[in-house]
This record gives structure tokens, C-alpha cells and sequence, in this order.
């Protein structure tokens, strides 16, 4: 697979999309939250109030994530952004404590939260990469067949062809075809967190979410995911958290601002950064605070 | 005496003398406990070694392996001083008749072997682990991945941490109490089992969900993350992973169910059995036999019986081999520990 040119020293306000865009862009003005819902809406998020505990997290948030494009949620450390995140494949019911007191969180449509829904299949849809790369003991091989395994595929013929699929749509089947039984935790960082995204569409997801995939990496493994995203984004949704303004500004289409639970501004990717606006958007991405 | 006087010059201060004798306490201490460890092994095996190895090839004294315990004839004839075991002393008895007229000493105990012992102490030590582990395996799992941490939890761990301090005659008491009489197990291999994994199952479920929490959050989420259930992401990417701590836990467990006494003398050990543990009339009475065991045969032969000479060899004897033993076992665990932990390293 070739791999375009690292978009790594690119600066802030360049354009982040390879292809047209197709919606037109909202209203650099438009009120949080208020961003136009396109029929291409994936995630409906309505007015969620999240608790841990006693300690509410998320604010009334609200907004619309659409589909095969990728959104990046940013804001100060504790702002909610990852919380947003683990709701939306509900990793937060592995915590005690924690409840969505108010609003909804719906999927093509459904209520994740209903009571009806398997959480089960939902995370078969909604496939997740965390922070710091979590390759399991196991080979390379196995890594990306656990998902598949799980749902009873044995077939062999079928698990080999999945798992060329997933590293080449990984972008990392030239690196390590030639060692697919060598542990998975052999890998250099950004490697791992490769083999994790290619775990994570083995299982052929609608959306992934991406936890500050390269927080722990170093710039040219961060270029090398930041490329992947690109290339990934015809075929899935993403949600991307991120620390890093120059990342969300790169390589996402929609950008949401988050302040101490509330969503601040969310807006086409370019407008949060050439035009925030809200004045809170404007000292963030300006670095004037967080 | 060099000229130069530098800023960084060592010197004996009181605090540098005080280092040094604390750091020689420290190692003193060590050393010492190193010594006691030294001497007891050290008298089990230069004392146990004439009855277990012999002069005569093969070297090792291969009746004490194989034969069940018998008693010691001594007497003299035609002027030599004979020591026979039981059955030798009949046959020899039967050669030469004039033997009976002799004056002859028997010991009880002091012939043949300890085979039956090292049989019993292997099935109790075999069963009462696999019942342990089990068990102990299971509740942690549970306490660790599935109960939520309330009060009643907390309870039950501290239940549990008390449990381990409970002396082991009670737990002896106890086995003798519910498994041998109210359940009618009676002496038994399947009384014993349970009496000792009793014993050493605070150990194993502490241990166990130690080990459990040790495994990263990050391999639990990603499996989850996966679309896997809960128990299938314990089963495929937590306990293997475990499996190694636990083990290691074990060993010790191991150590200590081959090793005490009190909890099998009411409730599966027998002082002395002709019969081996297979030698049963159908396969059920296999769980319901008393054994002989090596702790037990220590213990009895060193206080239950008239202590002289040829007792003393049956005792470090048997105590050399019970050494043996629970090293042999230990390290057959650690060396299938350590290829769990060379599969599954992190």
C-alpha cells in the first residue's frame, strides 16, 4: 500500500478533507448544538446529562455525528470529551456509578440505551481504539481474529483473508506479513496501535472510536495513524478525542469543543478553527487557555 | 595522606556509622535465618541419607521406596546380630527353626518402607489442589470481575483473610466435624481432599484475585470493545494471563497441604493400611478410603511409638523423602508456570 505524503507539519489552517465537501457548511454563527441535521446523521446525541457518581460529567449535550466522515471531540483535560466518546458504544457501564440521568443516544435511530438493546452487538458496530494500544499477548494473527472468533468464525480460509484485509486496511500488512505468528506486543508503538485499529475493523464496524490514538506516540507513528484516518474514512465513521488542535484540524471533518462538560461550539472542522464562534473556542484554539 | 583538601573528601561522619551498622543488622538477619534454614535441611539430609541411599548399587535404597512399612526383627544368631524385616524374619524363621529359641527384639515400624506414605500424601496433595483451585479460581473471578464493591464484599474478603489465620486442627475439627460424621464420609481420601483445600483456599482466592487485577484493564476493554461477553472476555483474555500468578500461588498451597498433619489425622489419615489406594472391590470406594501419609508416618513414628535407634533412621528417612517430595512437586508447578508465563508474556 502506498502511503501519500505525511501531512504531519501541516499547520492550522489548512484544509483537513482530500475530497470535496459535499454538505454545504453551516453558519460560521450557529448556536451550539445547532448544527444542521443532514440526513446523513449517524449518532444522534440529544441533550445528555452523564453522572459519575454524584459528579456529573456531560451538560445538556447535544449534537449530530454524520456519517463516513470523522468528527473530532477536543477540549481541556476533564472536559468530557472522552466520556462523550465511551458513551457511544456504552464502555461507561463498565464503571460503577455512572448513569445517563437525562436525553438520548441514538444509532441509525435506536436508543442504545433502550432496554432491548444488546450492548453486545452494539459494540460489534461501534468498534473502539483506545489511548494507550492494548494488542493482547497473542500473536499478530490471533489479535485480529479475536473479534471474528467471538462471533464462532473457524474457517480458516476466511480468518486469513480477514486478517490481510485488515492489516492492509491498517496499513500494516507490509510491515509484518511476513511474521503474523510473532506477538502482537513485538511491535514498535505505532505498530501496536495499527494492529489495534485493524483489530477494531476485522469486526467490519459502522463507526470507530478513537480515544487519543496517538497521545502515546511519537510524530512519525502519529503521521503514519493520522494517514489511516484518511483512508479509512470512506468506509467508516469516526469519532475521534484528541489533545492535539494540529490533529483534529488535519484530519477531521467536524470539530466539537468541550468546556467543563458543556459542549462550547460544534461546527465544520475549518470554521472551529478560522472562525470560531464562541470566544471560549477562540481562546482554545488560539492557545490561549487549556 | 593525599595533599588536596576537596569539598567532596569522604569522611566518617555519625551518619555514615550508623549506615553501616544498620546495613549490617539487616544482613546479619538475613544470614541468620538463611543459617536455621541450612541447619534443619542440612540434619534431614546427612541423617536421612543412610536409610535412603545405601552403600551397594543402586545406590539408592530402593525398599524404602516400594515396600510398605513393616516391624524390625533383631536378634542375634550363631553369634552374628541379624536385623530382618517381617516377612524375611518368617521365612528366615522357617529355614532355621532354632531361631525361636533365641532371644529376639521386634520394632515396630523400623522395616520395609514408606511407600503407602508417599502414595497417600501424593493423592491428598493432587485432589485437594484440584478442589482448591477450582473453587478458589471461581470465587475470585467473581469477587473480582463480577461482584460490585459494596460493604457486604468488603465483608467477605476480611471473612476470607481471617480464614487464612484459623489454625489448622480447627480447620482438622471442622473437616472431622462435617465431612467424616455429618456427611458419613467417614476417614476418607474425599473428607481429607476437602478438609485440606478448606485450608488453603483464603490463600488461593486472595492470591487468585491478585493476580486477576494484575492483568491490565486495557486487555478486558479491548475484548469488550470487541463485542465479547464479559465471561468470554475472561476466559480468553484474563485468566491465561493469570494463570501464571495463580500458579504461583499454589505452589506455596501445595507446600503447605503436603505438609500438615493436623487437618488429616481425623479426617483421612490412617496410622498403618495393607491395602494400596487402587486396591479397592469398585471404583467408588476409591474416594472413600482412609491413606497413609507422609506428615501422619512422621508424626507416629516419631511419638507414637518406643523411640531407640532403629526408629530414628525411619524418621529422618521419611522426613528426608517428604523434603523430596514437595520440592519435586513445587517444582514441577514453577517449571509449568514459567511456559504459561513464556506463552503469555506482557
Amino acid at each position: 500500500m502506498v502511503i501519500t505524503a505525511p501531512i504531519l507539519m501541516d499547520t492550522l489552517p489548512s484544509a483537513p478533507t482530500i475530497r470535496p465537501a459535499t454538505a454545504p457548511a453551516p453558519a460560521a454563527t450557529a448556536p451550539a448544538g445547532q448544527a444542521a441535521p443532514a440526513a446523513e446523521t449517524l449518532i444522534d446525541i440529544d441533550h445528555v446529562d452523564f453522572f459519575y457518581g454524584q459528579s456529573q460529567a456531560l451538560h445538556d449535550v447535544s449534537l449530530q455525528i454524520e456519517d463516513k466522515k470523522v468528527t473530532a471531540f477536543i477540549g481541556p483535560s476533564g472536559c468530557g470529551k472522552s466520556t462523550l466518546l465511551r458513551c457511544l458504544n456504552r464502555m461507561n457501564d463498565l464503571i460503577d456509578g455512572t448513569r445517563v440521568a437525562k436525553g438520548s443516544i441514538k444509532i441509525r435511530g435506536v436508543d442504545i440505551h433502550q432496554a432491548d438493546v444488546d450492548v453486545i452487538e452494539l459494540r460489534k458496530r461501534v468498534g473502539m481504539v483506545f489511548q494507550k494500544s492494548n494488542p493482547f499477548p497473542k500473536s499478530i494473527y490471533e489479535n485480529i481474529t479475536f473479534g471474528l472468533r467471538l462471533q464462532g468464525v473457524t474457517n480458516k480460509a476466511r480468518l486469513d483473508e480477514v486478517v490481510e484485509k485488515s492489516l492492509r486496511g491498517a496499513a500494516l500488512w507490509d510491515e509484518v506479513k511476513d511474521r503474523l505468528n510473532a506477538s502482537g506486543l513485538g511491535l514498535s508503538g505505532g505498530q501496536q496501535q495499527r494492529l489495534c485499529i485493524a483489530r477494531a475493523i476485522a469486526v467490519e464496524p459502522e463507526v470507530i472510536l478513537m480515544d487519543e490514538p496517538c497521545s502515546a506516540l511519537d510524530p512519525v507513528a502519529t503521521a503514519k495513524v493520522e494517514e489511516l484516518i484518511q483512508e479509512l474514512r470512506t468506509r467508516f465513521t469516526i469519532v475521534i478525542v484528541t489533545h492535539n488542535m494540529q490533529q483534529a484540524a488535519r484530519c477531521s471533518d467536524k470539530t466539537a469543543f468541550f468546556y467543563m462538560g458543556k459542549l462550547i461550539e460544534y461546527a465544520d472542522t475549518r470554521n472551529i478553527f478560522t472562525n470560531p464562534a464562541n470566544a471560549q473556542t477562540e481562546a482554545y484554539v488560539s492557545g490561549r487557555f487549556g | 595522606m593525599p595533599a588536596t583538601h576537596h569539598v567532596f573528601r569522604a569522611q566518617l561522619t555519625s551518619a555514615r556509622r550508623r549506615e553501616g551498622f544498620i546495613f549490617f543488622l539487616f544482613g546479619a538477619a538475613t544470614y541468620f535465618v538463611l543459617l536455621c534454614g541450612a541447619v534443619v535441611i542440612g540434619t534431614i539430609v546427612v541423617r536421612g541419607a543412610g536409610t535412603v541411599f545405601q552403600a551397594r548399587a543402586p545406590f539408592i535404597n530402593t525398599t524404602f521406596f516400594t515396600e510398605a512399612p513393616e516391624s524390625l526383627h533383631v536378634f542375634q544368631y550363631q553369634g552374628r546380630k541379624m536385623e530382618l524385616g517381617d516377612a524375611a524374619f518368617r521365612t528366615f524363621e522357617a529355614a532355621h527353626p532354632d531361631v525361636a529359641k533365641g532371644k529376639s527384639d521386634s520394632y515396630v515400624y523400623s522395616a520395609g518402607g514408606i511407600f503407602p506414605c508417599i502414595v497417600g500424601t501424593v493423592l491428598l496433595v493432587v485432589g485437594s489442589m484440584a478442589i482448591a483451585l477450582t473453587l478458589g479460581v471461581c470465587a475470585a473471578i467473581y469477587l473480582n470481575e463480577y461482584a460490585r464493591d459494596g460493604t457486604f464484599i468488603r465483608f467477605v474478603r476480611l471473612a476470607i483473610l481471617n480464614l487464612a489465620g484459623v489454625p489448622s486442627i480447627v480447620f482438622g475439627l471442622f473437616g472431622f466435624g462435617i465431612f467424616v460424621i455429618f456427611f458419613g464420609w467417614n476417614v476418607s481420601l474425599l473428607a481429607g481432599w476437602f478438609t485440606l483445600a478448606f485450608m488453603v483456599l483464603p490463600v488461593i482466592i486472595t492470591a487468585s484475585e491478585e493476580s486477576l487485577k494484575a492483568v491490565p484493564k486495557g486487555f478486558r476493554e479491548g475484548s469488550l470493545a470487541l463485542g465479547a461477553t464479559k465471561w468470554q472476555t475472561i476466559i480468553k483474555n484474563v485468566l491465561p494471563y493469570a494463570l501464571p500468578g495463580i500458579l504461583t500461588s499454589s505452589i506455596l498451597g501445595i507446600a503447605r497441604v503436603a505438609g500438615e498433619t493436623a487437618p488429616i489425622m481425623f479426617t483421612a489419615a490412617y496410622v498403618v493400611r495393607d491395602k494400596l489406594p487402587w486396591q479397592v472391590d469398585k471404583f467408588s470406594d476409591f474416594f472413600f478410603q482412609g491413606v497413609m501419609a507422609l506428615p501422619y508416618h512422621i508424626y507416629v513414628v516419631s511419638s507414637k511409638i518406643p523411640q531407640n535407634e532403629y526408629t530414628e533412621r525411619v524418621q529422618y528417612g521419611t522426613a528426608f523423602v517428604f523434603l523430596l517430595i514437595v520440592a519435586l512437586i513445587a517444582t514441577a508447578s514453577i517449571v509449568l508456570r514459567n511456559r504459561l508465563r513464556n506463552r503469555y508474556k506482557w
